[in-house]
């Protein structure tokens, strides 16, 4: 009782990344805690997911097994995880920040009446002591994310409602393997003593999985464009010098914004957080939830015409100059050089 | 087929202009100190209400918003662009509340309101970036969602079928209504005001801001009860102030933190030819890249 749930989100029997992630995290929780890390799967034909989460340290995994949970509607999801809870009382239950876990964790807190924080970057456990009521809470989840467009962080608590619910996006976390040996047990449950007919009251007509041919997070060389790129067509001269280097374009928020490029290039906290072992940041401010989002990575070059602008705090090399200017050097220089 | 929409519409902080007095000691938001907006995703949502109202045009549109009383700013701004009424909620006990704290206000407003087809919200606002409010008012009200709708394909037979815009691709899907959808951001953008409608409701107050005001226009409002916009406070929702605003949340603020990261050492190079050769040339050595 009492112990650390994740969610695990599946898409055709794969247990996705994201999850794997959050078990990694809650695995090392639930040690902190000395509690159980216990694993929800919702879904159809779940017979492989055992091997693939408990090698993460999961000691309790519930299945629940059943052709119209998926593809994933609100409803199901939320009856089976709220009547779980209400049995299990966990004192932390974390999900992914996708549009999975952020249509989902809200409904179940709402109905649990218990507090939820989206999009946490940091869970870590500690104390807390509520002066005015001469209380002290032992052991609470700190959920700490960015607010107000990154400008600043937050450590939220829930010292009384239970569990601690967060939603965590993909790549925050890291992913490990505890012990390809775990052993955990395994409880299959009755759909049908979960949820009921009028559960099922969105049909899902048709589903469009596009397997996005754009790799932020794998990449190990990252060419990202800022605001300062100033147009559409400036984007293509990163294009080419991701093309020579082997590498993928990314984008701060400010050039996704400015319609310079794709959503799904996005880098940083309200995007894709990375750790390339490269990454060359191309007319980029650096505005914190951006730095936030790539700081992490093995070697960072900064090119812009602005000497004061934030990232440049971060670079290991600042290149002054025009981008214009400056990417077909490299481009030329790495090719005079590269054989 | 007329419709009884209401519209989840927040006014927030323009957090795209932060300055430094944004945050208060109690890691509440401090509202006053920055340029409050219509939320763009709420706008959004409130096109997709009037794109309903131009097909069956016998449908209302209600906006429900709830902040301080500025917030009737947006209440008017969507009277302008063809919204039938809007009400605001507010009232010192609200305010510090959690998304959880705020859905039960607002399904309490709702509940006040009484028969709706269809909820519209904006899939989440730019100061908080939750998305949680939605879900969680479907929740409290329980009735089915549709999250992060791009395109309301058709209404028919009390149907709705959406397109719905996922991180990994789209969903069709179909529900019955009463029904609450949250929009995105890659839906349309709304329409911009219409100069009748601004002629018309430029004078619509609520009873805080008539009280503040010129009594110039006050004869206007026995004539035209349309320029009254309600104000609704707990005991008019009938809410329970235990679980209404900072008190009735359960996640509280711990700390607040202005992000510094650590400075690296970094090495500045001259857009020269010499220095980006050699660069390169590290770079290729050190096998960072090639």
């Amino acid at each position: 009782m009492n112990n650390l749930f994740v969610y695990l989100e599946i898409e055709n029997g794969k247990v996705e990344e994201v999850s794997l992630e959050l078990l990694t995290k809650g695995r090392s929780l639930a040690n902190t805690l000395k509690c159980k890390l216990e694993a929800v799967a919702l879904g159809f034909k779940l017979e492989n997911i055992a091997p693939q989460v408990l090698p993460y340290g999961v000691d309790t995994l519930h299945i629940f097994d059943e052709q119209a949970l998926f593809p994933y509607t609100s409803l199901p999801h939320t009856a089976i995880l709220v009547k779980l809870f209400e049995a299990q009382k966990p004192q932390i239950a974390l999900m992914g920040a996708t549009s999975i876990g952020r249509d989902l964790g809200p409904r179940v807190s709402s109905a649990l009446g218990s507090g939820l924080t989206a999009d946490c970057t940091s869970l870590e456990i500690g104390d807390h002591e509520e002066k005015k009521a001469n209380k002290t809470y032992k052991n609470l989840l700190y959920q700490i994310r960015p607010a107000f467009g990154g400008n600043i962080v937050a450590t939220i608590i829930n010292p009384d409602c239970r569990p601690q619910m967060a939603t965590v996006r993909e790549g925050v976390m890291k992913k490990e393997i505890l012990d390809n040996d775990y052993k955990g047990e395994i409880i299959n449950y009755k759909v049908s003593e979960y949820v009921c007919a009028t559960d099922f009251v969105i049909k899902i007509i048709e589903r469009h999985v596009e397997k996005s041919k754009i790799n932020i997070k794998g990449a190990s060389i990252l060419v990202a464009g800022g605001y300062g790129i100033g147009s559409k067509e400036n984007f293509k001269l990163l294009h080419d010098l991701a093309n020579t280097l082997g590498a993928e374009v990314g984008a701060s928020r400010a050039a996704v914004d400015a319609g310079y490029t794709e959503h799904e290039r996005q880098i940083g906290q309200t995007g894709i957080t990375v750790r390339p072992k490269l990454y060359i940041a191309c007319g980029i401010s650096g505005q914190i939830q951006h730095i936030a989002g790539m700081q992490e990575s093995s070697m960072i070059i900064a090119i812009n015409n602005d000497a004061s602008a934030p990232i440049n705090s971060v670079a290991d090399y600042v290149i002054n100059g025009d981008v214009a200017t400056v990417i077909p050097k490299m481009i030329k220089y790495y090719k005079k050089n590269s054989k | 087929m007329d419709l009884k929409i209401i519209v989840l519409a927040k006014q927030v902080p323009d957090t795209r202009n932060v300055g430094k007095d944004a945050m208060k000691a109690d890691g509440t938001v401090n509202r006053a100190a920055l340029p409050a907006i219509f939320n763009p995703e709420d706008l959004n949502a409130l096109e997709q209400a009037l794109r309903i109202k131009d097909q069956h045009p016998g449908s209302s549109i209600i906006l429900l918003t709830m902040g301080p009383g500025r917030a009737a700013e947006i209440i008017r701004e969507g009277l302008f662009r063809g919204a039938d009424g809007g009400y605001l909620l507010t009232d010192r006990a609200f305010a510090g509340a959690d998304t959880l704290a705020t859905s039960y206000a607002l399904s309490m407003a709702i509940k006040k309101m009484g028969h709706f087809d269809l909820i519209i919200a904006g899939r989440q606002a730019i100061d908080g970036d939750t998305a949680q409010v939605g879900p969680q008012v479907a929740e409290k009200l329980g009735i089915a969602q549709i999250t992060y709708v791009e395109e309301i394909i058709s209404i028919a037979d009390n149907k709705i079928r959406a397109k719905r815009r996922l991180e990994k691709g789209i969903e069709i899907v179909e529900g019955s209504m009463p029904l609450l959808l949250t929009i995105n951001a890659s839906a349309p953008e709304c329409r911009p005001r219409n100069a009748k409608l601004v002629m018309k409701y430029k004078h619509a107050r609520t009873v805080t801001e008539k009280q503040n005001e010129d009594t110039d226009y006050l004869s206007l409002y026995s004539s035209r009860p349309y320029l009254d916009l309600p104000e609704w406070s707990v005991i008019d929702v009938k809410a329970d102030v235990a679980i209404c605003g900072l008190s009735g949340s359960p996640t509280k603020v711990k700390k607040i933190e202005n992000v510094v990261f650590q400075a690296k050492e970094s090495k500045t190079l001259s857009n020269s030819d010499s220095d980006i050769e050699e660069l390169m040339i590290e770079l290729i050595t050190n096998h960072t890249i090639g």
